[in-house]
Order: structure tokens, then sequence, then C-alpha cells
């Protein structure tokens, strides 16, 4: 365990601002492609659902 | 005596039950790899003794670099098995594989870029390794554009599938790249000839987030060949 404080944590060295643009963009880009897809095929089992 | 019948999951009607089946434990999967994968990132892997904190951003843009040249490659040979076979599934594969894909490579060079102006000074360069990734978001954006472009989803399939096949030839060059060329990029840290050149720690956080991106992958290729299924031949989805 490297970090003295969660402050030390985010700061990561005086990186903070490139180590968590590449992790936040990379966690919204992922969650967002698969959100849309989940609900998309949410969508289509309640359509299947209502027809049945 | 009998041998699996491969090609029965070629038909849309029988992969799309089965592709429903598969979702939750690939996404179940990929968040365990993929949290295993951040607390080694950044609670046991060291700080490197060059580059300090600034390295962590590897974690994600090696895996997300290996994604987006493997994904095409699996791409590619669901349309060269499409032009062969001429098999309804392998065009949906290709055309659900592409835009995780392409999402891949702009992270790639996203963090490719956060990750060059702290440690070369510059977001961007005009060199071998970054423009050839350049070339292949290029294919990806080309070939979502041009089977989205085509009314006639068989005729789009075909045509997306030369473009996809004649793009295979920017895989390698960007794979040898950094070899072929003097490039500002460095090598690769990870090759099977040779040790990986890096802390044990370092390559497991990278390798588990590498599984974790794989499974994410194959999850979200799957849910979407069930949409384009949905949308192509809602027979063969009606009865899940």
């Amino acid at each position: 365990m490297q970090w003295g404080s969660w402050a030390e944590f985010w700061a990561m060295g005086g990186y903070g601002l490139y180590v968590w643009g590449s992790f936040a963009v990379t966690l919204v880009c992922m969650a967002g492609e698969m959100t849309s897809l989940v609900l998309n095929e949410r969508a289509a089992q309640t359509r299947n659902g209502e027809q049945a | 005596m009998s041998a699996i019948n491969w090609f029965k999951y070629s038909s849309p009607h029988s992969f799309y039950p089965l592709a429903g089946r598969m979702v939750p434990w690939f996404l179940g999967a990929a968040a365990l790899f993929g949290i295993t994968g951040l607390y080694v990132a950044f609670f046991v892997a060291p700080t490197d003794f060059q580059q300090g904190e600034s390295y962590r951003i590897i974690f994600i843009h090696v895996p997300a670099a290996w994604m987006s040249m493997f994904i095409y490659l699996v791409m590619a040979g669901w349309a060269g098995a499409g032009l062969v076979f001429n098999t309804r599934l392998s065009g949906m594969m290709a055309r659900a594989l592409a835009p995780t894909g392409a999402m891949f490579t702009f992270l790639a060079l996203w963090t490719g870029a956060l990750w060059g102006k702290p440690t070369w000074g510059t977001w961007w360069v005009w060199d071998a390794r970054l423009t050839s990734e350049l070339i292949l978001l290029f294919l990806y954006i080309g070939f979502l554009s041009l089977t989205a472009a085509i009314e006639d989803d068989r005729r789009a399939d075909r045509a997306g599938a030369v473009l996809a096949l004649v793009g295979v030839v920017n895989i390698p060059i960007i794979y040898f790249s950094v070899v072929w060329w003097n490039t500002l990029h460095q090598g690769a840290s990870v090759s099977l000839k040779s040790a990986p050149k890096m802390a044990t720690t370092m390559l497991l956080g990278m390798l588990l987030l590498a599984v974790a991106f794989w499974l994410y992958s194959l999850a979200a290729a799957m849910l979407r060949v069930r949409s384009i299924i949905r949308e192509r031949e809602p027979r063969a989805a009606a009865e899940d």
C-alpha cells in the first residue's frame, strides 16, 4: 500500500488529471454503451411480454 | 455417437437465445475481473521509478489497444466467413462487434494522449504507431458508415465485409510499427518471445483488466447481435 491518505491517492503524485481523465472516460464509455444495450434488451423483452 | 453440430448455432434462430443466456455470465465475470484488476492497479502495483504515478494509465491503455486490434481481427474473421459460407449470422456478428471495437480504438487513442502529455510532452505525434491506430479508428468508422448507408442488409454485410478484409492489412502494421520504424512510442511491454519488461504485479493488473475488457466485449457483442436479430429476423427472436 503506497498511499498515505485519500488526498494523496486522488492526486496521483501530481498526475491526477491524466490518470483520472483516462480512467473516467473509459468508465463512462463502457458504462454508457452497456446501459444503452441493456435498456434496448429490456424494452424488447417488455414488448415480447405484452404480446404474449 | 454424434458430433456436435457447430452449424446449429450459425442460424440466428438458435443463436438468439444462446446469446441471451451468455450475457449475464460474461458481465458478471467482467465485473469480477475488472474490480480485481483495478484493485491491483491502484493498491498493489508499485509506483514506477521513472514515470511516477502517470504510468498507471498503462492498465487501461494497453488492454484497450489490444482489444481495438483483436476485435477488428474477429470482425474481419466473421466478415470473411460470411462471404465464404454466406451465413446470415456472420454479417450480423461483424456489425455487432464494430461499435465496441471503435470505442476501444478511441479509448486507446484517448488514454494514449493523456499519457503522452506528461511523459513525452505532447498529446499527439504523427508517428507510425499513433497514425496507424488512428487509421484503425477510421476503418471502424468507414465500416459502420458503409453498412449503415446500404439499405439491403445482406448487401450491406457483403460490402462491409470487403472493407473489413482489406483493412486487416493495417493490424500487423500497427503491431509491428514500433519495430519497423523509429517511433516515439515504446516497444511492446509484453511479448511471447521474452520475459515481460515490467514488474509482475504491474503485468498482473494489466492482464486482469485485459480479461475484463475481453469479457465485456463478448457481452456487448451478444447484446448487440440480439438487437440486430430482432430487427432483421423478428420471428427468430419472438420465441425466446
